[in-house]
């Protein structure tokens, strides 16, 4: 879920070979790298896997904020243990993308240069400990919803690649639940800790899942190839409906006054997020789009030295080995 | 303290230095998160620091029993104060760039290795049992970090230029893990640990190879920072540490996480 208002590009390519394309996908086989595919379906995934990439590594910043900061040896380990697998689902979606003819490092400059985004959610900041187990329950979670479907999606490495990352969301989803149940049933400072990370998150975590369908122009195209599974309002109706209860497992207050049961929808009503907001998050202003950004150009550069050297070492140690035969 | 110190005194002290230099050398490296050259180092390094808190639970843990004052591992890592503290000075400077973190990770992964491989066969079971199970991890912690030290140091005149002055920066803090005092002499007294005075041979070996691969120049010099490991004298680093690592426990006193 780390893509959003992905857009999809049309395409442009010879009908029958669009049609016959169309048809695989229907009968519901996997395109596989070498496979024929329209020019828009290449771009459109490299655009969307890259955003989930890139939101991977993006998101290790507001994690790793509390990692020198975790209160016990075991609350650091799972810590340290969870921001370790998001850099490998990182390097799991970059390896699909560079199926598609793009290498990691274009990405990356695309990312650094702020020609490809990552998710919204990570312009927020984490500000008490209970973060930590609010972005696992609520971050991941709403995550979760989004990716399950996509291990049905219909290019293989990306469908692969998301059997592999939704094992370990889950897990991720459980601890981060279980760090906020003992904030929420801690002392009153912990339990304060949990209702404000809870109502700082809440609005961001439902604008993971993209605007309103009516608003949502890039829907279709990627729906009929299947790299879209659900429609944006059907997801987030989905999070809202299993997170309420868990919230008042909790004992905690809800975070939005518009949250309440509607027994003829069979769903809970909610309020929308800020949209206006979401768009100036997506646009580079969210409290924290500057500093993240920053964060990793300054990674990316002082690390040119370390990659550069490590290069040249290994193009001498091939070379040594080439004359020594 | 040398004169009255008991056994398990000294036992406690010896199980402090394990269990704090992997507490402060995993805290250290954990500043990483996020911030790595690449993606590979970013994984490598988390997966580094874990271990070492995973060791830190370990030995820390057999600390508090054997203080027999009810604490745990916990409790010695976040309540404790800069001079209670028995980590090397090697493990509590700050990172600086990557060279730096990485020679330090280097320089120590050396001795820990050779150490842990004689903490195997010590008289208390404990102490071995935990040495077998944390030998396995540091034997790759070692293998990574020489080859990288070699990779920086054989590769750009750039990378050479930053793990050289990396090596010159910390070589004065190695001395300090093959110092032995009271706690030392008690511990191979009761055949429990080497004298770490005892493993500079091996330990030099080991070093000056990989130096060597990596083109390094080794300082000419055997000056040695000491104070760590007694507690005697930190550096000004391990207080700053410290206010992060144990904010939480200290601002919320008795709260369970």
């Amino acid at each position: 879920m780390y893509a959003q208002m992905v857009k999809s590009e049309a395409s442009t390519d010879d009908p029958e070979k669009l049609a016959a394309f169309q048809a695989r996908i229907d009968a519901g086989e996997k395109i596989e790298p070498k496979d024929w595919m329209p020019a828009g379906y290449r771009k459109t995934l490299i655009r969307q896997i890259g955003q989930h990439a890139h939101s991977e590594i993006v998101g290790q910043l507001p994690e790793g904020n509390w990692i020198t900061r975790a209160p016990t040896l075991e609350r650091k380990a799972i810590l340290l243990a969870k921001v370790q697998d998001e850099a490998g689902h990182g390097l799991y979606l970059y390896c699909a993308a560079e199926t598609l003819g793009v290498s990691r490092d274009e990405l990356t400059e695309m990312l650094l240069d702020g020609r490809m985004k990552y998710s919204s959610i990570f312009n927020y900041p984490t500000l008490n400990w209970a973060d930590m187990g609010a972005v696992g329950w609520l971050v991941d979670g709403a995550a979760i919803l989004n990716q399950v479907p996509l291990q049905r999606t219909s290019f293989g490495p990306y469908s692969r690649a998301m059997i592999r990352v939704c094992k370990e969301e889950s897990f991720h989803a459980r601890q981060g639940f279980d760090a906020i149940r003992k904030m929420a049933n801690g002392t009153p400072a912990q339990k304060k800790m949990a209702q404000d990370a809870l109502n700082r998150l809440w609005f961001p975590a439902l604008m993971m899942f993209g605007p309103s369908d009516a608003d949502s122009v890039h829907s279709t195209q990627s729906m009929a190839w299947k790299i879209k599974m659900n429609t944006n309002d059907e997801l987030r109706q989905k999070f809202v409906d299993q997170t309420v209860p868990q919230i008042e497992f909790l004992g905690l207050d809800l975070p939005d006054a518009g949250i309440t049961w509607n027994e003829e929808r069979g769903h809970y009503d909610y309020s929308d997020p800020d949209w206006d907001e979401f768009f100036d998050v997506i646009q580079g202003n969210g409290p924290c789009n500057t500093d993240r950004l920053a964060a990793r150009n300054k990674a990316w550069q002082d690390g040119q030295w370390v990659r550069d050297g490590l290069l040249a070492h290994a193009r001498k140690k091939a070379a040594r080995k080439v004359a020594a035969e | 303290m040398a004169a009255t110190l008991t056994q398990d005194e000294a036992l406690f002290q010896f199980l402090l230095r394990m269990g704090d230099n992997t507490l402060i050398l995993g805290h250290r490296v954990s500043e990483w998160c996020g911030h790595a050259p690449v993606l590979e180092e970013d994984i490598a390094l988390a997966n580094t620091a874990l271990d070492l808190i995973g060791q830190t639970q370990m030995w820390l843990g057999l600390a508090g029993e054997v203080q027999g004052a009810g604490k745990s591992a916990d409790d010695l890592a976040f309540l404790r104060d800069v001079w209670d503290f028995r980590n090397v000075l090697l493990v509590e400077v700050p990172n600086a760039d990557f060279g730096r973190t990485l020679m330090r990770q280097f320089l120590f992964d050396a001795w820990h290795s050779i150490q842990l491989g004689h903490l195997m066969k010590s008289s208390d079971p404990r102490i071995a049992a935990i040495a077998a199970k944390t030998s396995k991890e540091v034997a790759y912690h070692l293998e990574r970090s020489a080859d990288t030290v070699v990779g920086l140091g054989d590769g750009t005149e750039e990378s050479h230029g930053f793990i050289q002055a990396a090596l010159d920066y910390l070589w004065p803090y190695v001395g300090e893990m093959f110092t032995s005092d009271a706690v030392d002499a008690a511990m191979v007294d009761a055949g429990i640990a080497p004298d770490p005075a005892s493993l500079r041979s091996d330990y030099d070996a080991l070093v000056l190879r990989v130096l060597e691969d990596a083109t390094l120049t080794v300082p000419d010099s055997r000056f040695a920072h000491k104070g760590g490991r007694t507690g005697a004298m930190h550096t000004e680093h391990l207080g700053h540490l410290l206010t992060q690592m144990q904010w939480l426990q200290r601002a919320y006193p008795g709260a369970s996480w």
